[in-house]
């Protein structure tokens, strides 16, 4: 009786469907602490680029009182509102997915670090880069001084690089080669920051433009070269539109 | 006549059996044995697979281990008290179905509520599901077991398998990275420039150390593999 079809069939459905439904039960009730665990996430990357998060800091309350966002096209202009009129709001873009589009159709989120002191002042400038590694995706957050052109802190993440080769893009010793290493030319012009191949260990060997090596890891070391300089490139119009913007208010204040 | 006595002691056997206490001898080996003697890692070399993968550091491996304890003894229980009601045609696709269920709600908690542990132990929680501690568990002993004795013999493998996990990590942990549960103890102990062993951050080092574990207990237990 136990063995015949209708009651393998029978006892099959029953059981999906009581697994099936408390698996949807526990996705509902949990996406609620699982998407604020998410942002958590990222609040503490974007913030780790300029700061030393500790853990038992609250993230969130840094982040309100000194993070200002914005969103900006590959013009450099700021985009409030999508097409359809949805308001932007820079932390739910999806770098990952927009790199998926066409660099003109993509939208460039803006972290502005502001000053501790003067709330009006920006810190530092915090934004998204996103590329491929050598196995996976790779990505980051790469924040700049209020010239836009020295590197303050960088903070690399990837999905499948080799442990203790390519890996070591997330190392803290790694990412700070990238301190205070610029990414405009003296005249001007957007030259980005090589990750050069081999590793010496020396960093008085390396101009404003080149960083130091990871030994075995080079063509991770590649694709996070490209990465830079496709997103620096990406953000150009819009950091000199800031940077017009602040010549325009000097000279304002000067005049008067 | 004989078979008829022999008979009338089996009942009075079985009879008896409830009022065996919680913890008696023959329980008591439900989980003292995974633990060495027949432990899931070492000796039945099983779930070896994450034991390699995550136990870079002690403390994603103390909630891998947690996890799959939680698994094992859970789908242990679910599985022995429906014994006798899976049909024995689909009892793997039901094993298999409720390990899954079980699986699934670990991670979706742990992405709520520990999100940078899960995205360390990343794929490795889902492969609980085809951890072979778990489904060989379910088929040895909680098919043909009461439901307290399956909890038991979950609780033994579950822990057989975390207490060596976390050896390894503690090794691969504190040779590797310097830490103890991310706590920099050589620098504590005023070591600043304490060598730290690549090797041990990377797969090959949690071989090592599993196979000198397993040296060490053979060596002391006497077991050979036939």
């Amino acid at each position: 009786m136990r063995q015949s079809n209708a009651y393998v069939i029978g006892f099959a459905a029953v059981l999906t469907i009581v697994l099936g439904g408390l698996l949807a039960l526990a996705a509902t009730s949990l996406a609620e602490p699982q998407a604020a665990a998410v942002k958590l996430d990222t609040r503490t990357k974007i913030l780790s680029a300029v700061m030393n998060i500790q853990e038992g800091d609250d993230v969130n309350a840094i982040w309100e009182e000194r993070i200002q966002s914005t969103v900006v096209n590959l013009e450099g202009d700021e985009v409030a509102q999508m097409e359809n009129g949805e308001q932007l709001v820079a932390e739910k873009i999806d770098v990952g997915k927009e790199y998926k589009k066409a660099p003109e159709d993509r939208l460039f989120p803006v972290y502005k670090f502001m000053s501790k002191e003067n709330p009006d002042q920006v810190e530092s400038y915090i934004v998204p880069v996103f590329g491929n590694g050598l196995w996976d995706r790779i990505w980051g957050f790469v924040a700049l001084d209020p010239d836009l052109e020295t590197i303050k802190g960088v903070r690399f993440d990837h999905k499948g690089e080799t442990p203790g080769l390519g890996a070591r893009i997330t190392d803290e010793g790694v990412q700070n080669r990238y301190v205070n290493k610029k990414i405009y030319s003296d005249v001007g012009e957007l030259v980005s920051i090589e990750m050069v191949k081999g590793e010496t260990n020396d960093p008085s060997m390396y101009d404003d433009y080149h960083v130091d090596g990871m030994s075995g890891a080079t063509l991770t070391a590649k694709g996070v070269n490209n990465m830079l300089k496709k997103y620096f490139s990406y953000y150009e119009n819009y950091f000199k539109s800031v940077e017009g913007a602040d010549d325009a208010a000097i000279e304002r204040a000067t005049k008067n | 006549m004989s078979t008829e006595t022999i008979e009338k002691n089996e009942i009075k056997v079985e009879k008896k059996k409830p009022s065996e206490p919680l913890l008696s001898k023959r329980r008591r080996k439900f989980i003292t044995d995974p633990l060495n003697d027949d432990n899931p890692i070492t000796v039945q070399v099983l779930g070896i697979c994450s034991a390699l993968a995550v136990t870079t550091q002690l403390q994603p491996t103390f909630i891998m281990a947690l996890a799959v304890v939680f698994v094992v003894v859970f789908s242990n229980l679910i599985v022995s008290s429906l014994r006798n009601l899976i049909p024995n045609r689909i009892r793997i696709i039901v094993q298999l179905a409720i390990v899954a269920s079980l699986v699934i709600l670990v991670d979706q908690v742990l992405k709520a509520y520990l999100y940078d542990v899960s995205r360390m132990l990343s794929v490795f929680v889902g492969l609980i599901i085809t951890n072979c501690i778990v489904m060989g568990r379910l088929e040895a002993f909680a098919m043909g077991n009461k439901p307290y004795d399956s909890v038991l013999d979950g609780l033994g493998s579950g822990f057989g398998y975390a207490w060596i996990i976390l050896a390894v990590a503690f090794f691969r942990e504190l040779l590797g990275s310097g830490a103890v549960f991310g706590y920099k103890v050589f620098e504590a102990i005023g070591i600043d420039n304490f060598p730290t062993n690549g090797l041990m951050v990377t797969p090959v080092g949690a071989f090592m150390i599993i196979g000198l574990i397993i040296w060490a207990q053979r060596t002391k237990t006497g077991y050979v593999e036939k």
